[in-house]
């Protein structure tokens, strides 16, 4: 009687941890010179399309009676905010020098104004005087305002009653603090107060001129010693179209507002009434003093221009601009990733990839992270060469472009990468899913690129182009916004065209993120349950 | 017996070449007919293109009356709003040519296919008839019924002729090419997929480039900050050019008239069928 013995390898068991894993894939992807010309294809076109936007930018201009110029020649043709960013700053001012530290209060009973015409005017000339009804435009501004100087873009803080937003103190173009809510009336009168004590103002508010609320205080570094503090009125130029939604290109045009003051104290007695900046809107403008009250009539606005097509600073090169060539390199790496899985199914490779390593859900995970890494990289060096040199080249051209902190950068071109990323581990799970590399492209295109050019195009309505923007996977695009979009300006700028998203952009990673989890989760489980 | 056929074939004389046309034909007519997917996608096709331009209709909304409502002030385009669809009916469409030709290399059903009809060509010409045919199908529901969406939904919408617009219909010149124009559109855009399908001989690859030919045109020329350039971007851009067919107002304005817009389609599709042929010619299957 003998014992068998059962059959044991020589061979010492092998390691099949992740990290195994994780290097034969990586084996897999770096070994297929098809995918690596795919990658090299999506960084170049993503970090080629940037530079080409830099280059090929360009802009004319003419004075009256002179040579056509272009580009660098024209001049900016908008003023410069503390931040060098694009601002408007042309308001009526009521003022007085301010001479070292000093307290304004005033008390502002009423805004009324002026808006354009509801309907399109019949054969209206261009300058024909405008056809106007009564009316306060949301943002129209009234209140008190010290500025260092009256030259454009130079640094100011003030404290106002916007007419739908209620008390605000705003500084810098940028700056916005909500005070006492609520719309101005002579049952209903605010009373504003700025206070300067060496480079920090002050503002408060109140009901009733006793009891005092601050509002906010500023620090305007290097303010010189004698400023210029007073009231001020303006109004922005009207872009609503009431009446209509969708594919819209109604009537708007320039508003006026004014606004009555009283219990105006200020240190010194003598005021001088003028516009600052460049009147864009049809010139009005103009101060009464009766007694001891004022009504002073402005048009124009003391906020930041929004960068973009059609806006105030159109020919601001800007960062989404650069960042032009995302969604060429989406399509490369959304092929690749797609074809990581695909083609081991079309040549059974996937059925020695599951006996060397019949944990299922592993082998896509270790797929998942590879495509995922490789696609960071690419996404972000692509984004940092498209922003960094397209800066540059905008720069040495001569051309301005619209400034981004350093912060900024990094956030986007991380950001880039992120998106590049998660959007890649998602098309990996649709080719898992669908098996076959034709539809799996196909669906991963449709959801990245597609919601992008319907949003973009203005083939869909704005407000159905901006919810693509929020719900399918191309609300991964958040994380390439630069320029923060300024609640108390109202522009048609703000579009997805422009740079601008529905969504932060933490919330627009999160629904890439959920959306590629769920692929993923509906991959694991079909790997799990079907025959390879 | 043999010879028979032999001689049925010689009398095709000067057409001597495209003599294995109508099995070629035949061929390709089962192959495509007999595949669940092709079914399910001309469906696909169809219904997304009606149900996406019915959604875009009933979203609009004009409700100021006459004045405000008025051409000139909304510039809508009925008819190229009843059309939206197209955008995304062209992708299912795209993806019938491509994996008609594509599924062949994917299987390597192509080198049998081509052991069947080693002309080559005649093969190619066969595969573009039949996809032709079933995406002029496809289309034709597809258009009619985005016609008769806009047709049902649009005046209700403000876009009435009360307003002073002209409500979709085929009875006028404008309307008639901008429908019929849109068909040949979708058949176009088969016949650009087939030809870099041929030409590429994956599937994957082929839907990719097919695809990022037709929105990233657009999105480039959109966001670029040349005028210039864009313009220039919107006149070669297959998708953007090809859909000036769909404009019944503004025709001022576009960069090329809606004729020479769908000749710029006619190009690229014929360029890359060239290419494609040329592919097929000179490498081994």
């Amino acid at each position: 009687m003998s014992v068998m013995t059962p059959y044991r390898s020589g061979l010492s068991a092998g390691r099949d941890g992740f990290g195994q894993l994780l290097h034969a894939e990586w084996t897999k992807f770096r070994t297929v010179r098809g995918w690596i010309i795919g990658l090299v294809i999506g960084l170049v076109a993503m970090a080629g399309l940037g530079l080409f936007t830099a280059g090929s930018a360009s802009s004319s201009c003419q004075a009256s009676g002179g040579p056509v110029r272009s580009g660098a020649a024209c001049g900016l043709g908008f003023a410069l905010g503390p931040a060098g960013e694009p601002v408007s700053d042309s308001f009526y001012f009521v003022r007085q020098p301010l001479t070292g530290n000093g307290t304004i209060t005033v008390r502002l009973t009423s805004m009324t104004g002026l808006l354009p015409p509801s309907t399109p005017p019949a054969n209206q000339s261009s300058n024909a005087p405008l056809d106007t009804r009564p009316g306060v435009e949301p943002w129209a501004k009234a209140g008190i305002i010290i500025k260092s100087g009256l030259t454009d873009g130079s640094p100011y803080a003030a404290m106002m009653v916007a007419a739908d937003h209620g008390v605000r103190m705003q500084w810098n173009y940028t700056g916005d603090t909500p005070g006492l809510p609520g719309a101005v009336g002579p049952k209903n009168p605010r009373w504003l107060r700025l206070t300067r004590s060496g480079d920090v103002i002050t503002g408060y508010d109140s009901a009733d001129g006793t009891h005092w609320t601050k509002v906010g205080a500023v620090t305007l570094s290097g303010l010189p010693r004698v400023v210029q503090a007073g009231l001020f009125a303006a109004s922005p130029v009207d872009l609503q179209s009431q009446y209509c939604s969708g594919y819209c290109n109604g009537p708007g045009g320039p508003t006026q507002a004014t606004g009555v003051f009283d219990h105006l104290s200020a240190p010194g007695r003598v005021w001088t009434g003028g516009y600052v900046g460049a009147a864009y809107a049809s010139g009005v403008g103009s101060y009464r003093q009766a007694g001891g009250g004022f009504s002073v009539t402005g048009s124009g606005d003391i906020a930041p221009i929004p960068v973009g097509h059609g806006g105030g600073a159109d020919p601001a090169i800007t960062v989404s601009e650069y960042l032009l060539g995302t969604f060429a390199g989406l399509i490369a790496l959304g092929v690749v990733a797609a074809l990581f899985i695909t083609a081991e199914y079309r040549r059974s490779l996937i059925r020695v990839t599951f006996a060397a390593s019949p944990r299922r859900g592993r082998v896509l995970a270790a797929k998942a992270v590879v495509v995922a890494a490789v696609s960071f990289v690419v996404g972000a060096v692509a984004a940092a060469f498209a922003v960094l040199v397209g800066t540059a080249i905008t720069h040495a051209r001569g051309y301005y472009a619209a400034p981004v902190s350093t912060a900024t950068e990094v956030k986007v071109i991380i950001g880039t990468g992120l998106f590049a990323a998660v959007a890649a581990a998602g098309a990996l799970a649709v080719g898992a899913i669908t098996r076959r590399g034709a539809a799996a492209v196909t669906i991963v295109i449709v959801a990245l690129a597609v919601p992008v050019f319907l949003a973009i195009s203005r083939a869909v309505p704005g407000g159905a182009g901006d919810w693509l923007l929020r719900v399918t996977p191309a609300a991964g695009i958040s994380l390439q916004q630069a320029y923060p979009q300024y609640q108390q300006v109202v522009s048609t700028v703000y579009s997805p065209l422009n740079g601008y998203y529905p969504l932060s952009w933490w919330a627009g990673l999160l629904v890439l993120c959920a959306w590629a989890a769920v692929a993923l989760g509906v991959a694991a489980y079909l790997l799990r349950r079907r025959d390879a | 017996m043999t010879e028979a056929v032999v001689s049925a074939r010689d009398s095709w004389g000067a057409w001597g070449a495209w003599a294995g046309l109508p099995d070629a034909l035949h061929a390709e007519w089962t192959k495509l007919r007999t595949l669940a997917s092709t079914w399910w996608l001309l469906l696909a096709a169809a219904a997304l293109t009606v149900a996406v331009g019915a959604a875009v209709a009933a979203t609009y909304q004009c409700s100021g009356g006459p004045a405000a409502c008025a051409p000139a002030v909304t510039g809508a385009d009925p008819a190229k709003i009843s059309l939206t669809g197209v955008y995304l009916g062209q992708v299912i469409v795209a993806l019938l040519a491509v994996l008609a030709v594509g599924g062949e290399y994917g299987t390597g059903m192509i080198r049998v296919t081509l052991a069947a009809t080693p002309r080559r060509l005649t093969m190619l010409a066969a595969k573009m008839a039949v996809v032709t045919g079933w995406t002029l199908a496809a289309s034709v529901v597809a258009v009619a019924g985005s016609l008769l969406a806009g047709w049902l939904i649009l005046p209700g919408r403000g876009l009435s002729a009360a307003n002073g617009y002209v409500v979709p219909s085929l009875a006028n010149g404008a309307d008639l090419r901008a429908f019929g124009g849109s068909v040949l559109y979708l058949v176009l855009i088969a016949l650009l997929a087939l030809g870099v399908t041929t030409a590429v001989r994956d599937s994957a690859v082929a839907i990719g480039l097919v695809l990022g030919l037709l929105y990233l045109f657009p999105i480039v020329s959109a966001v670029i900050p040349s005028h210039t350039w864009s313009r220039h971007l919107e006149q070669i851009a297959p998708m953007t050019a090809g859909l000036y067919i769909e404009a019944t107002v503004g025709l001022a304005a576009l960069p090329l008239t809606p004729w020479q817009g769908l000749g710029v389609l006619a190009l690229w599709a014929v360029g890359a069928l060239l290419l494609g042929a040329a592919v097929l010619r000179l490498r081994d299957a």
